[in-house]
């Protein structure tokens, strides 16, 4: 066994949430205490030389978009915290609320000040009740122990925070459109440029981070940045909580350093596959990155080596399907979100997701042809970097990964007319439709109508 | 005729400070969860009274609510029980979960309302909570790896008039109750003026 790195879950293992008293007691808000003695700049300077990346899937240097946030523009600054956590199979923004949320409150104080923002709005999950209600408490007693508010514990620096719901729809997470939820409008993408930087919220500078990329901000003031690049490699410094999800035996929330092999986190964290069974795919950073394989888990879990594996570390989301999943039927569950979630603006997404459903249902229930699969690739091609967001890049990836890694199980639902896996055919799907008895039904398209319409 | 009582309208002007000054727009969605806690959805009267509020057009309102999936437009039940079918849960038998839910619940289609007004049951997308899988939630309260026996048991439960404790939090209530804790409202209306975290939780969650 690796030897556990706590940092981000350093106080965990508490059987409740962290309030503001235990927080204190263990060191809290110290890192709030040392930026407040520096000048802004020499707050972005350390996190900068930390070489923290965002946490939220794009891993763009946090430091690096700080310093991108004009000052001196006449108009407000504005913080937005994204806690829209959504992606499938991450839930490790959600744990870390829950168990310790004046950590990231923290984080979230010191990068307002750091952009001279006096004004922080933390955009929540409308389904997160419980975490909802856990941030309306700290925040309340971040007031009272003057954290925030006015002149904050003497520096002359003020903060307000305002604590924002959303209302059930996985494009808020995405920035642009999270905006657009938070002035009032249907969570739709915006063009960039201009970047929220310069013209977010309400037009003005705007910093957006996640959660766990603020929670890892405390720490970094307290330790400094050297000692942050103690831990994970390089280009990928400090650590990450890895969602680990599906066919194991220990599903969790595991810290480890970034550039920890997934073997380590997937067998030895997560307690390997599920009874036993042989690892089929596992994606590394949720269901908008592209599927890896059993040949893949001495790779890396840091942005470069995922990379060059062929796919992203995304949210560090891993979910893993055993032997005896059938991809197409898990590649048709996962395009179903997609077209669920498409907010509709941009017709290859719209239209794109709607009908790779289709075609993949069509070959789940044995109705499929031997030109649906470069019908399959077509439309991805028409969809990749098509949309105004990365919506439909993600429903692009797990469809053509699954197609390059799982091609021959593909082409034997097409000739044997049933599935090689499970072998589950139209003998089962004919009745209410395809894929219903198997993995959700909300779009699953009837194999009647699917034949009627696709011919 | 007004979707909402004098007494809330000072809340709704509360929610509306909540923003900056010119930005009141940002209060539509908690302005329509204080509706949904009134009606239990949102009627074509609420949607008016939010534009009222607002000042915008009622168009304007219904477009940014038909958008949003936790804010009712259709009859709703006294709980909303949600079911997530989504990778990680249909992994561990999600698929059977829903099905157990609706029949139970007497629920045959998504997002319809049972006969006697207690249930709606929603397929739903990722909860972010993979690591209980397959995850059910009553009112957005989390019940954790949900069998077709257990989800069966909690719905019964509920119909006999008991709050079964969810896996973290306390139990929140009916779906009117819990549109006020996502409007940001303390739990039971009206209220003074209160400071921030008016409503937070007081009890600490179980272990």
């Amino acid at each position: 066994m690796s030897e556990p790195v706590r940092i981000l879950t350093s106080r965990w293992g508490e059987p409740d949430t962290v309030w503001i008293d235990r927080y204190l007691e263990t060191g809290g808000y110290e890192g709030l205490r040392r930026a407040l003695a520096m000048s802004p700049q020499d707050v972005i300077d350390v996190v900068k030389a930390s070489g923290l990346r965002g946490r939220g899937g794009a891993g763009f240097p946090t430091g690096v978009k700080w310093s991108f946030v004009p000052q001196d523009t006449g108009k407000p600054t504005y913080l937005v915290v994204n806690f829209d956590e959504s992606e499938p199979g991450t839930f490790n923004n959600r744990e870390l609320v829950e168990r310790d949320p004046h950590q990231f409150l923290e984080g979230a104080i010191i990068a307002a000040y750091a952009v001279q923002s006096h004004t922080a709005f933390v955009y929540c999950r409308g389904e997160f009740l419980w975490p909802g209600q856990i941030l309306e408490r700290v925040v309340a007693e971040a007031y009272d122990r003057g954290f925030l508010g006015r002149d904050i514990l003497g520096s002359g620096y003020d903060l307000d925070v305002v604590i924002h719901r959303g209302a059930g729809a996985y494009i808020c997470g995405e920035e642009t459109a999270l905006l657009s939820s938070l002035e009032g409008y249907r969570g739709q993408p915006r063009l960039r440029p201009p970047f929220p930087a310069v013209e977010g919220l309400y037009a003005s500078p705007t910093l957006i981070n996640n959660v766990e990329t603020l929670s890892n901000v405390p720490h970094i003031l307290v330790s400094g940045p050297e000692w942050f690049r103690g831990f994970g490699t390089e280009k990928s410094p400090g650590t990450k909580l890895f969602s680990v999800s599906g066919k194991v035996e220990r599903p969790g929330n595991y810290e480890a350093p970034m550039g920890t092999p997934a073997r380590v986190v997937i067998e030895e964290m997560a307690g390997g596959v599920l009874d036993g069974k042989g690892l089929k795919a596992w994606t590394p950073g949720g269901s908008s990155t592209p599927f890896l394989t059993a040949e893949h888990l001495d790779v890396g879990l840091d942005f470069e080596s995922i990379q060059a594996a062929g796919s992203l570390l995304g949210t560090g989301a891993i979910m893993v399907c055993d032997e005896t999943d059938c991809m197409v039927e898990v590649t048709r569950r996962l395009l179903q979100f997609y077209a669920h979630e498409s907010c509709g603006k941009c017709t290859p997404c719209r239209e794109g997701t709607w009908w790779v459903v289709r075609v993949l249902g069509r070959i789940e229930a044995g109705a499929g042809r031997p030109e649906d699969l470069p019908l399959l690739e077509d439309q991805c091609s028409n969809m990749l970097f098509r949309g105004f967001c990365a919506l439909v890049d993600g429903a692009v990836s797990p469809m053509s990964s699954s197609l390059t890694y799982f091609r021959d199980e593909y082409e034997a639902h097409v000739r044997e007319r049933r599935c090689p896996v499970t072998g589950k055919g139209p003998g089962l799907a004919s009745g209410t439709g395809g894929g219903e008895e198997i993995l959700g039904a909300v779009a699953a398209p009837a194999v009647a109508d699917l034949v009627e319409e696709l011919g | 005729m007004s979707a909402l009582p004098p007494e809330l309208r000072a809340e709704a002007e509360r929610i509306k400070a909540r923003y900056p000054e010119g930005r009141e727009r940002s209060a539509i969605m908690p302005l329509l969860y204080l509706v949904q806690s009134v009606e239990g959805r949102v009627t074509p009267e609420g949607l008016r009274e939010v534009a009222r509020l607002l000042g915008i057009t009622t168009a304007e309102v219904e477009a940014v609510a038909g958008f949003y999936t936790m804010i009712r437009l259709r009859p709703t039940g006294r709980y909303v029980i949600s079911v997530c079918t989504n990778l990680a849960c249909a992994l561990r038998g999600a698929g059977g979960v829903l099905e157990a839910a609706r029949r139970t619940a007497g629920v045959p289609r998504d997002g319809e309302l049972s006969r006697d007004g207690l249930f709606t049951v929603h397929e739903e997308e990722c909860l972010a909570a993979c690591d209980a899988a397959p995850v059910v939630t009553v009112n957005f309260a989390n019940y954790d790896r949900m069998t077709e026996t257990t989800v069966a048991e909690l719905i019964e439960a509920l119909r006999r008039g008991e709050e079964p404790p969810p896996a973290r939090g306390p139990f929140p209530g009916d779906f009117r109750r819990v549109s006020r804790l996502l409007a940001g409202l303390p739990e039971s209306a009206p209220d003074g003026a209160r400071g921030p975290g008016a409503n937070a939780p007081t009890e600490e969650p179980p272990a």
